[in-house]
């Protein structure tokens, strides 16, 4: 349904968005991975047109943005609750987006309904607090009863009883069969609504595929070791084919992709002693910092 | 049609372009009365110099608005909603300026026609009648010189994009530098007559001896200026609009 191919940004010396070629499943959640400043933002301003791709191109259903007549029809999007004048209120907004696409006046009223907004509709947008301000982002959303929607970190800053309604409010689009792609940074979010996940790191794709399948080879994939000979341990590792990351921090080394015998074995095979053999039970949180860490910690090493 | 629409409730959903078209109708009218209260009884023909002036404030004041309308999307970010319903900028951006210059031109006509209906009704002379094409063109050119203006205000708006930068520039450029450029010596005088306002001030209150006095003999005939003008403002959008078309939004 998305399908971005080469897609790339740069804003004068950072590179925000590099290569990126992922696609989005009709019919799915898939959610947005990836730390701060990793391009998820300009990612999906570049999906709306907004901003124009240094390189690559994103199409939804097959075509550009700019090709969709009436847009607001096929895809809804909140990047950003913000995005509306202070003095004006929910209403007028919604009215002047409903015309520009050809969408009648009724329709403005129902989504005020749908979000729960009816009674402030009248109110001068800049008197909302950030939920009803999210709220009426999801209202501009809808108001085009499209097939495809975006959202870019909707719970951000949201109290626990609007971080549900979010959630809950996700899991209904997706059970009308619509596809959602929501960016977030955190995985644990994620784990409850997406079907699907995109995750990257510095711009760069770092993994795409089914949650669960993220979820199970990050979690627990990291064994960690500690012992007086780390160095030569390293090497050794690494000779026989394992992924090692250094970790000065805990003084350990974190194999991934790998088993506390089968390391434990190498070890004992070289003569090296070991203070601590351990698999990390991690959680999906842990996890995920993890991979975006060596992500970040690769590409300072490649830049130093 | 539906962006024209649009473009009309974004306008009128907020509350500054009321006041400043009140302002600028305000200004234009009681300026006239001003005059009319302070000049003798045989106010007539039309002062057109001096109410050209009085048109001038109000013009500023109508572009103030023209620009902000422009300025204000970009600085709560609603241009990125406008161009994301809207993907053909160009469309988008042509809505916007025909919906600011009908609303521009009609508080050109409603001031200076105010303003006239005020002189005379303080001045029942009536010599103030509207009878020659300078005095028609004084009053009723209100219209399309607001046009213009506010067709040239838009475009510095779309170019700026903040709302401080291009307020100062259009203030500072119609009331000062236009100024300060025809008493440069020597290539002051030559470099004037093209400029855009100047020639507004031609095109409202042009061929009478006041305003030889006061600019000098300019080189363009009333009508020539106000298509002069028009083709600045013209070609100033067509630049905004195909530089909005390949920035970032
Ligand atoms: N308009 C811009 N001009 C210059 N640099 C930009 C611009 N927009 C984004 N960047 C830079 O591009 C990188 C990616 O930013 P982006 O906002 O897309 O990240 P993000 O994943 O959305 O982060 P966050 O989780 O903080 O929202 C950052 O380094 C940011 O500083
Ligand atoms: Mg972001």
């Amino acid at each position: 349904m998305i399908e971005s191919v080469g897609l790339t940004k740069r804003y004068g010396a950072t590179l925000a968005v590099d290569d990126l070629s992922f696609s989005v499943r009709s019919g799915t959640v898939t959610g947005f991975l990836g730390p701060n400043g990793a391009g998820k933002s300009t990612t999906m301003r570049m999906i709306l047109g907004l901003d124009r791709p240094t390189a690559g191109e994103v199409r939804i259903g097959g075509k550009l943005y700019r090709e969709l007549t009436h847009p607001l029809r096929t895809v809804g999007a909140l990047l950003d609750a913000k995005w509306v004048h202070p003095n004006r209120s929910a209403r007028s907004q919604l009215r002047w987006m409903a015309r520009t696409n050809r969408l009648p006046e009724a329709r403005v009223d129902e989504v005020l309904d749908i979000v729960g907004l009816t009674a402030v509709a009248r109110q001068r947008a800049g008197t909302y607090s950030l939920g009803m301000s999210q709220r009426l982002g999801i209202a501009g959303a809808l108001l085009g009863d499209p097939e495809v929607l975006l959202f870019d970190e909707p719970v951000n800053g949201l109290d626990p009883e609007g971080i549900h309604w979010i959630r809950r409010f996700m899991q209904q689009l997706a059970r009308e069969g619509r596809t959602v792609f929501v960016s977030s940074h955190l995985l644990s979010e994620m784990a409850l609504t997406a079907t699907d996940l995109v995750v990257i790191g510095r711009g760069r794709l770092i993994s795409q595929g089914p949650t669960a399948e993220f979820a199970d080879s990050a979690s627990g994939a990291v064994v960690q070791v500690r012992g007086p000979h780390l160095g030569e341990l390293a090497d050794v590792l690494r000779q026989a084919g394992l992924a090692v990351v250094d970790v000065p921090a805990e003084a350990a080394l974190h194999v991934s992709g790998s088993s506390t015998e089968h390391v434990g074995e190498i070890a004992a095979a070289n003569g090296l002693v070991l203070h601590e053999l351990s698999r990390r039970g991690s959680s999906l949180e842990e996890a995920f910092m993890e991979i975006t860490k060596q992500d970040v910690e690769y590409v300072t090493g490649a830049t130093a | 049609m539906n962006l024209l629409a649009a473009e009309r409730i974004k306008l009128f959903s907020t509350r500054s372009p009321w006041w400043c078209t009140a302002v600028a109708i305000a200004l234009v009218v009681g300026g006239m009365a001003l005059l009319a209260a302070s000049a003798p009884a045989d106010i007539g023909p039309i002062p057109t110099w001096v109410t050209s002036q009085f048109l001038q404030f109000g013009m500023v004041v109508v572009m103030v608005m023209a620009t902000v309308s422009v300025t204000t999307e970009y600085r709560f970010s609603t241009i990125r909603t406008t161009f994301q319903a809207v993907p053909n900028r160009t469309a988008a951006l042509l809505a916007k300026t025909a919906v600011v210059g009908i609303v521009a031109t009609i508080a050109g006509l409603v001031s200076a026609f105010g303003g006239w209906a005020m002189m005379a009704l303080l001045r029942p002379d009536p010599a103030l009648a509207l009878t020659t094409d300078a005095q028609w063109r004084a009053i009723a050119g209100a219209g399309p010189a607001f046009l213009v203006a506010a067709v040239l205000a838009v475009a510095v708006g779309i170019l700026v994009r903040q709302t401080a930068g291009a307020v100062a520039l259009l203030l500072v450029w119609t009331l000062l530098v236009e100024n300060l450029i025809r008493v440069i010596p020597d290539v002051g005088p030559l470099i004037y007559q093209w400029l855009p306002f100047t020639n507004i001030m031609n095109f409202l209150a042009g061929g009478s001896a006041d305003v030889e006095e006061e600019v000098g003999v300019m080189a363009l005939t009333p009508w020539a200026s106000l298509a002069y003008v028009a083709a600045l403002a013209g070609g100033l959008l067509v630049v905004a609009i195909v530089t909005a078309n390949r920035r970032d939004a």
